[in-house]
């Protein structure tokens, strides 16, 4: 297990949840997801815990290219991966996100 | 001038088959032969260095005359010269390591292609070739043609005609050269009857048959549960139905094996019907009949269907449904390896399949390192035609993409590579080099084993988009439309991210939202069958999975 923290500037305002949302599921090849307000309306920030070892920089140039393309400031993501793809992951997030705003 | 030669004979091939037949006339009974007497029989016919072809393709096995053949003495039988399509049996590789079999010329050997490697490293075998099935099949009428062909037939009657049932397969073709040049035709079959429900061959091409004590193996392979089907397949499947079958009005296709087709054939009722693709796309296929495919043939997509081979559980669906399938006059399927890949080469305007590994140039490659794979019929497929002269719709417009703006004097077939970036974390799809470079080397090949050549492939679609190779002007653009949509993979990160841009904005790629896809709608609800019991329900109980696949 490989966890690390990551914080990036992202575009305000996102949406605040008002309570913490999780979604998808830890299984093999798949991840889940917990979405909570966090402290500054213009950082968004990951916490990983990932299966698969030496990945640390493909996960922050998936992260990265998740918060600029999105509107994901003032959101804490925390990520629990069981081997998924950088696809799986980038799919997942956008789910998440897009219920978030939906509910 | 000299006069003809009158002393050369010039019927010894006839003459070796007339002692063939003396030789073993003491264990048969017309053309009949008992199990329990044919390791004797095979001792008697065979003769050292006797090229053989052991029926097997990935489906239908002549099992008991494989374990017959490796039953053999090798003081008798030794040195054969094996010429078939597959590897598959355990018993293939007991004949090279007995000795009775030295050579091979062969097109496949999934299942034991780690045991092939490790005989080629010991020099244990001496490896011909490695073909496709057209090749391989081809060769059988100029240079490799069979003394001795060992095949399996569902029944027989007295008189030595045989029923193949669905699983026609390569006998038609094998039988054609051996009968024809004075070979041995020996079948195996799962029972004899009285009556045949249908002649599929005739009994003066066969010489005799066996009643095998169990009836011969066949593998269901083409058989994907729809519960294994992920969101980022559906989303591929949305892009390749949206952008290339929508785009070019594919209507005659073959589909490869793999999850990521089987979702496409699980989205045309359903993501298909509502982009209003019913009747225009993907009408006539060159396939075997899949089980997912049974959604979108209930829903009236799908017209035609000739199949390679058949598959375990679908015999009284595809009898339900004769408009659709070729059958006999009996009800049952009739399947043809070489004339559906013939189909498939010159009659077919895209084929889509998956790969392990693809470099800059598109090649692509299934071989792992420490196995030896083979082809099978991939490569047939996978690839533009050269000797096509009939036009179609999608084939110019291929061929105009192809030509820019020159004169456009040939078509192009569509072939499509669809693949998830990364195989499993550590394993990306996209690669510098491919592991063929070094199996090539480790195994002393002539070429490195590549699947399908970047030259044939007109398209390449991946979880981050669509890239058109046609619409490639360099190697350069090339290399570039492929780091492109190669994700995350090191080749993926290593893009000029100005010139993919640029790829963007001549719609060399496309990604999901530039064709009008949101990925969030890429969920398993697309699917018109989600489990293996939907698949049933489809057929209206006509479907009969094998009991592996039951899993309620």
């Amino acid at each position: 297990m490989e966890s690390f923290d990551l914080e990036l500037p992202a575009q305000a305002p996102g949406i605040a949840p008002a309570d913490a949302a999780l979604f998808g599921v830890v299984s093999s090849g798949n991840l889940e997801v917990l979405v909570e307000a966090g402290p500054l309306p213009d950082r968004c920030r990951f916490h990983v815990e990932t299966t698969a070892h030496g990945f640390t920089d493909v996960w922050q140039a998936v992260l990265a290219d998740f918060a600029a393309g999105h509107r994901v400031g003032g959101l804490s993501f925390s990520i629990h991966d069981a081997g998924a793809t950088p696809a799986v992951v980038s799919l997942r997030l956008a789910q998440a996100l897009q219920s978030l705003e939906a509910s | 001038m000299n006069a003809p030669d009158n002393a050369r004979s010039w019927n010894q091939e006839a003459r070796r088959r007339a002692e063939r037949l003396s030789r073993s006339a003491r264990w048969r009974r017309g053309k009949e032969v008992a199990a329990a007497d044919m390791v004797s029989f095979l001792e008697a016919v065979l003769a050292p260095g006797d090229r053989v072809c052991l029926e097997g393709n990935n489906q239908k096995q002549a099992d008991f005359l494989a374990a017959s053949l490796a039953a053999c003495s090798p003081q008798h039988v030794h040195d054969l010269h094996l010429v078939q399509s597959v590897l598959a049996l355990p018993e293939h590789m007991e004949l090279f390591e007995k000795g009775i079999a030295r050579r091979l010329d062969f097109s496949f050997s999934g299942p034991q292609s780690h045991r092939l490697a490790r005989l080629v490293q010991a020099r244990a075998i001496e490896i011909g070739a490695i073909h496709t099935y057209l090749e391989l099949f081809g060769r059988y009428f100029i240079d490799l043609t069979p003394h001795v062909c060992l095949i399996a037939a569902q029944a027989a009657d007295a008189a030595g005609n045989l029923y193949l049932g669905p699983n026609t397969e390569d006998t038609p073709v094998i039988v054609e050269a051996t009968a024809f040049k004075s070979g041995l035709v020996i079948a195996q079959v799962n029972e004899r009857c009285d009556t045949l429900p249908r002649v599929d061959v005739p009994a003066d091409w066969v010489d005799c048959f066996v009643v095998a004590p169990s009836p011969n193996h066949i593998e269901p392979l083409f058989t994907r549960d729809p519960a294994h089907i992920t969101e980022i397949q559906v989303l591929m499947a949305m892009m390749a139905l949206k952008g290339i079958y929508a785009e070019y009005g594919v209507e005659r296709l073959n589909h490869g094996i793999g999850f990521d087709t089987a979702a496409i054939e699980l989205l045309l009722p359903t993501y298909g019907e509502q982009l209003g693709l019913k009747g225009r796309v993907a009408r006539h296929w060159a396939l075997n009949p899949h089980p997912t495919l049974i959604p979108a043939i209930e829903a009236g997509f799908v017209e035609r269907v000739h199949s390679f081979g058949s598959e375990v559980g679908m015999e009284a669906y595809v009898a339900a449904r004769p408009d659709v399938f070729f059958t006999g006059p009996d009800g049952s399927l009739r399947s043809n390896r070489a004339f559906c890949q013939t189909a498939g080469l010159y009659a077919c305007d895209l084929f889509i399949g998956s790969t392990l590994q693809m470099d800059l140039v598109g090649n692509s490659s299934t071989a792992t390192l420490g196995r030896i794979t083979g082809f099978g019929g991939a490569p047939n497929m996978g690839s533009d035609a050269r000797g096509r002269r009939h036009a179609s719709p999608p084939w110019l417009k291929a061929g105009r993409e192809r030509s820019g703006g020159d004169i456009c004097i040939r078509g192009q077939k569509l072939v499509v590579q669809m693949v998830e970036t990364w195989q499993e974390p550590h394993h990306p799809t996209f690669v510098e080099r491919l592991d063929a470079w070094q199996l090539q080397q480790d195994m002393d090949m002539a070429l490195p084993p590549i699947m399908i050549y970047g030259d044939d492939v007109s398209h390449v679609v991946t979880e981050e988009g669509i890239a058109n190779l046609l619409l490639c002007r360099t190697p350069e653009e090339r290399a570039q439309a492929i780091r492109g949509v190669a994700g995350y993979t090191p080749v993926g990160r290593a893009r000029d991210r100005r010139l993919v841009e640029n790829l963007r904005d001549r719609g060399v790629i496309r990604r999901p939202e530039d064709l009008g896809i949101d990925v969030r709608d890429a969920t398993r609800d697309l699917l018109a069958a989600r489990s293996i019991k939907d698949l049933v329900r489809a057929s209206g109980g006509l479907y009969q999975p094998p009991k592996q696949f039951r899993n309620w």
